[in-house]
Formats: C-alpha cells, sequence, structure tokens
C-alpha cells in the first residue's frame, strides 16, 4: 500500500485517497490558442516512463487536495507536497 | 461427420469446458481436409509420424534468421497486434518483406497475461461492428492458422448490483442489437440457477442483486496459440520474426518521413514502421517528437490451484470490481479493477489484489476455500475516450495500433483492419472511426465506463 504524505494528516493509506489525475496546463482561453493547442490541452497528458506529477484528494480523510510526484515505474512518491514532511 | 463431431464436441465444451483432449484429436482429424499450405501442416497424420518418432521431429514453428538492414515494413511489437498484423499483411495484401522486432520473447507481453475474454458488448455504433466482427474471427481461427485455438465461446453474465450499471448496460443492448450483438437480461433466481457458486449479494448485501445481462457471443480460448498460431502462418509467408531486438528510437528522416528504427542489434531501415508495443507506445512515439492522447496504467490478474468444474460462464461483476472464468485446467482466472494512476508495473499492488479478493468474497463466499497460486500485472495504454487508436501518424510512414485496453479480443479484426491501412494508405472501414482525426475534431468515441477502467 501506498503511503500518500498529507499536508494535514501526515502519511495516510493510499485507500483514503481518491485520484485526480495528472496535472497538466492550466486551462487556456479557447478563443486565444491555435485550435491544436486546445485539443492538445483537453486531450494530452504527459505519460512519462518515471516521475509524474498527480493531484490526490485526501476524501476519506481531512479533504485536502494535495500534489505528488510519483515514479510510474516503481510507484515510489519521489517529491512530497510542501508541509507534510 | 466432421461437422457433426465439431458439434457434439463444442455443445459439450459449452457444458463442461474438460473436453479439451477430445478437442485437440477433432481439430487434428478435421484439417486433415483443408488445403495444404507451405507450412508443416499439423494433423492426424503429422501427429502419428512424429508420435512414432518420439515427438523428436517436429519441425521448428517459426525461423531466426540474421538481422537484415532494410525491409518494407518493419512491425514493433511481437504481441497479438503486431504478429497479426503481419501476417494479414502477407496473407491478404501480399506484403512479405515485414520485420516484427520484439525486445522480449515472441507473445511474451501483455498477451500473455490477460484474461482471454473475447466479447462485443460495446456502447459505440463505431465499436460494436468491429468487435462482432473479431468475435467471428476468432471463431474460425483455428482452421485460419491451423493450430488449436481451444475456442470456448460459452457466453458472459454479469452479474448487476447497482441501477445506474444497469441503466448503462441497457443503452449498450439497445445499440448492440442494431449490430447483432447480443444482451439479453434474466433474473435474479435464472442467474442464481445458472451460477449457483453465487451464493452472496442477497437481499440484507450492501448491494443486493439487481438481475442478470447474457451476452451469449462471449468465449475464451488459449493465448498461447494465438501468438504461436500468427507467428508461424506469418514466418511461413515469408515474414521475419526477430525477438530478443528492442527498439530504442524511430528514425526520421531529412523530410520528416519514417526512414526505419534504431534497436540493439543495430539500424533497419524501413520506409513503413507499425508501432504494436501496448503500453509503451508514448515511449517510442516521444522518441519521433510526437504527443498521443494515451496514458499507461497496470491490470492484474491471479488464479486459482485447479478445481472440479464449476463454473461455465464467463462471470463479470462490473458494480463489484471484478470478474472471472474457469479455466479448461480447472483453475479460476480472476481479474480485478485497474490501479487508479498511471503504471509501468508489471505487478500486483497488495492492496489491489485484497480489494479484488473482498469484493469476490462478498459474492462468491465458497471461494474463500480456493488457494491461489499466481498472481501478475501488465501495463496497457488507454486512450483519452478509452476508444483504440489505428492510424498513421503526423509523421508519415509511421503507424500505430494503441489505446489497447482490453484489446486481446481485438487482435484479429486489429491485425486485419490495420495491414489494411498499412498496405493500402487508407483506413479499412471498419476501424475509420479509430484514427487520431476524432481527437483533432474532438469527436471521440467515448468507450469511458463500458471497461473496467475508470
Ligand atoms: C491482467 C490483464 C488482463 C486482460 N484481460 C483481457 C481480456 O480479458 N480481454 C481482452 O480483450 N483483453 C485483455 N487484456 C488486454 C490485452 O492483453 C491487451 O490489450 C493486448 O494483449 C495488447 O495487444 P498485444 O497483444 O499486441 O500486446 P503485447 O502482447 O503487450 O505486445 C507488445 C509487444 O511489444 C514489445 N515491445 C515493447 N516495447 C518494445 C520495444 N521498444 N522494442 C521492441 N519490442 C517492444 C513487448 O515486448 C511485447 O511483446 C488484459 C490485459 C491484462 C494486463
Ligand atoms: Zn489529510
Amino acid at each position: 500500500m501506498m503511503l500518500i504524505p498529507c499536508p494535514f494528516c501526515g502519511k495516510r493509506n493510499e485507500s483514503e485517497f481518491i485520484f485526480g489525475g495528472p496535472v497538466v496546463a492550466a486551462r487556456p482561453d479557447p478563443n486565444a490558442v491555435s485550435d491544436a493547442e486546445w485539443v492538445e490541452y483537453l486531450t494530452i497528458a504527459p505519460n512519462p516512463l518515471g516521475p509524474v506529477q498527480e493531484k490526490w484528494w485526501h476524501a476519506r480523510g481531512c479533504g485536502e487536495w494535495l500534489t505528488i510526484w510519483r515514479d510510474t515505474r516503481t510507484h515510489d512518491i519521489v517529491e512530497a507536497p510542501n508541509g507534510s514532511e | 461427420m466432421f461437422v457433426l463431431l465439431r458439434w457434439i464436441t463444442q455443445t459439450l465444451c459449452e457444458r463442461k469446458s474438460v473436453c479439451v483432449r477430445v478437442n485437440l484429436f477433432i481439430d487434428e482429424f478435421c484439417s486433415l481436409i483443408n488445403i495444404v499450405t507451405t507450412m508443416q501442416k499439423y494433423s492426424l497424420f503429422s501427429l502419428a509420424r512424429n508420435a512414432l518418432s518420439g515427438h523428436r521431429n517436429w519441425p521448428l514453428a517459426w525461423r531466426s534468421p540474421p538481422l537484415k538492414d532494410q525491409y518494407e515494413v518493419v512491425v514493433i511489437g511481437a504481441g497479438g497486434h503486431g504478429l497479426a498484423t503481419a501476417y494479414c499483411l502477407a496473407k491478404e495484401f501480399g506484403i512479405t518483406d515485414v520485420a516484427v522486432l520484439d525486445r522480449g520473447w515472441l507473445g511474451g507481453g501483455n498477451i500473455a497475461r490477460n484474461t482471454v475474454t473475447i466479447r462485443s458488448n460495446y456502447m459505440r455504433d463505431e465499436s460494436i461492428p468491429f468487435y462482432v466482427k473479431s468475435v467471428s474471427m476468432y471463431e474460425g481461427l483455428t482452421k485460419e492458422l491451423n493450430f488449436n485455438m481451444m475456442h470456448s465461446k460459452r457466453t458472459m453474465v454479469d452479474v448487476v448490483q447497482t441501477w445506474p450499471k444497469l441503466r448503462e448496460l441497457r443503452r449498450r443492448q439497445l445499440v448492440m442489437d442494431i449490430y447483432g450483438s447480443t444482451y439479453e437480461q434474466i433474473t435474479t433466481d435464472e442467474l442464481r440457477r445458472r451460477i449457483p457458486a453465487l451464493t452472496g449479494g442477497g437481499p440484507d448485501a450492501r448491494l443486493p442483486i439487481i438481475c442478470g445481462m447474457v451476452h451469449t457471443d462471449a468465449g475464451v480460448n488459449r493465448h498461447d496459440a494465438v501468438a504461436w498460431g500468427y507467428a508461424r502462418a506469418a514466418d511461413a509467408m515469408g515474414v521475419e520474426i526477430h525477438q530478443q531486438t528492442a527498439v530504442q528510437s524511430l528514425i526520421r528522416g531529412a523530410d520528416g518521413a519514417i526512414e526505419g528504427v534504431e534497436t540493439n542489434q543495430g539500424t533497419v531501415r524501413a520506409k513503413k514502421v507499425v508501432v504494436a508495443v501496448s503500453g509503451h507506445t508514448t515511449t517510442l512515439t516521444e522518441t519521433a517528437g510526437l504527443k498521443l492522447p494515451l496514458r499507461t496504467m497496470n491490470l492484474t490478474a491471479f488464479v486459482s490451484e485447479p478445481v472440479q468444474p464449476l463454473v461455465d460462464v464467463i462471470v463479470n461483476c462490473p458494480d463489484s470490481g471484478f470478474y472471472f472464468s474457469q479455466s479448461d485446467k480447472g483453475e479460476m482466472v480472476i481479474g480485478g479493477a485497474p490501479d487508479m494512476g498511471q503504471s509501468f508495473r508489471r505487478d500486483i499492488k497488495q492492496n489491489v489484489f485484497e480489494d479484488t479478493v473482498t469484493s469476490m468474497l462478498s459474492l462468491f463466499p465458497s471461494f474463500k476455500k480456493l488457494k491461489l497460486m499466481r498472481q501478475w500485472g501488465g501495463h496497457l495504454d488507454i486512450a483519452h475516450d478509452a476508444s483504440p487508436i489505428m492510424d498513421q501518424t503526423e509523421v508519415p510512414g509511421l503507424f500505430v495500433t494503441a489505446g489497447w485496453w482490453g484489446g486481446y479480443k481485438a487482435i484479429p479484426a486489429g491485425g486485419l483492419t490495420l495491414a489494411h491501412l498499412v498496405a493500402k494508405d487508407e483506413p479499412h472501414p471498419l476501424m475509420s472511426s479509430f484514427t487520431l482525426d476524432r481527437f483533432r475534431h474532438l469527436d471521440f468515441v467515448m468507450e469511458a465506463g463500458t471497461t473496467t477502467a475508470r
């Protein structure tokens, strides 16, 4: 079981969290970017063989949303959110 | 007479799924009357002849020729999709100067790790005809490849425990009806009659069973036979299969078009390159500067010790998050929900494993006596809308077949339609909706939610 570091609760079982997907670029104004850029924003997420930045929601805990860097090859958390340790 | 024998054994198989040996024998017998191709024909005669010489003289099923530095087509990945594509390039389009490269051994990827459920109960007008075609091609594959697929068309039964799931399955039923795929609702009593081991999910359970949905087209077969059968038949037509040949990067020419691949065995040139690496698509396409709407995730399975025939259908419990079928050997082959985040791991995480077992025991409490023998995982890529991607990319000459979440069932039709695209440079009508254009136009073929992937 992965232990996910929550800034409020410390390391908690992954089963207390809901996965929120990888972190992607901020939503652009569709009228200000090209069609290709808009499509890329909507459909493409980084898929690295290595660390990926992602959001988790401590839904069965304090309710905080947090961001970690997790290695997709090992599931080791390689960078924890600020204030969690 | 052959037809009659076939029918009898098939009928037995559907009920009991234990007549493998009889079936093998009948297959050998039936193939006697087929036209002899160039490869060594597996038949009753070849079986008898080789038995007499102590099975020491069987010819190799495929060659291992030296790697040339140039081919007309290079296919990366000797899994189901890569091998079926190579086979169809040779068989349907006469293109035999083809090399299939695999970094491991042939058929050692996800095709060796999947739970062999073959079905066509999808949601969209674009998907269902494709899967209907693939299921029917699987039913004829033993004959087509002269290799016993141990195909067992045994029906899949969904155990429905929530109203939203029932509504979702009814929506599928309406579309499936149009294309000749089957879904039929049955009562809980009928469900329990067909699956006696299903004793959980009663009125006091957290999720009482509402009804069952029956998909009679579904079946299972033998995954190794699919890989080996396609490999042997492709090899016989001149296709070369190179194992232990890892592609490190894709090579583009000055004009931007594909020129070949860099491998651990040297450079191989080709004007057409097919990426069929399931799970590793983006790792490779990024070397050509491409971005694709794919994410890689981990899916897992485990099997029990062999037991007496207990369940003669594929049981799918989408609300509880597991499914299983009983193999010809008697093992329960059990699959669960995927891990949540992206993953390139090939094992099963303990909590995923425990969650799956817990939900299985809630519906099948007697299974707690089963000893579990093996557990494993694979990593698969899934597209933004959960439908497959088969297309020539914006790099001219570079083709991808990807997003095969549950793509074992799709191998025969996937190979046929991709070979069509590679040979003719235009999509086969059955897969023209699965190209990358749908993302450019934000016109998704939304199958998200109809698979185990969340
Ligand atoms: C646990 C589990 C259960 C599943 N259950 C089902 C099911 O019940 N029904 C269903 O329809 N589908 C199922 N699937 C999905 C199915 O297995 C895949 O969709 C399908 O096998 C993918 O196509 P493939 O056979 O071509 O892939 P693979 O067999 O994975 O072939 C890809 C090949 O590419 C090779 N490769 C990778 N990178 C490189 C490189 N750089 N150079 C050279 N070679 C490379 C790999 O070694 C591999 O052999 C399941 C998958 C898993 C993991
Ligand atoms: Zn918390």
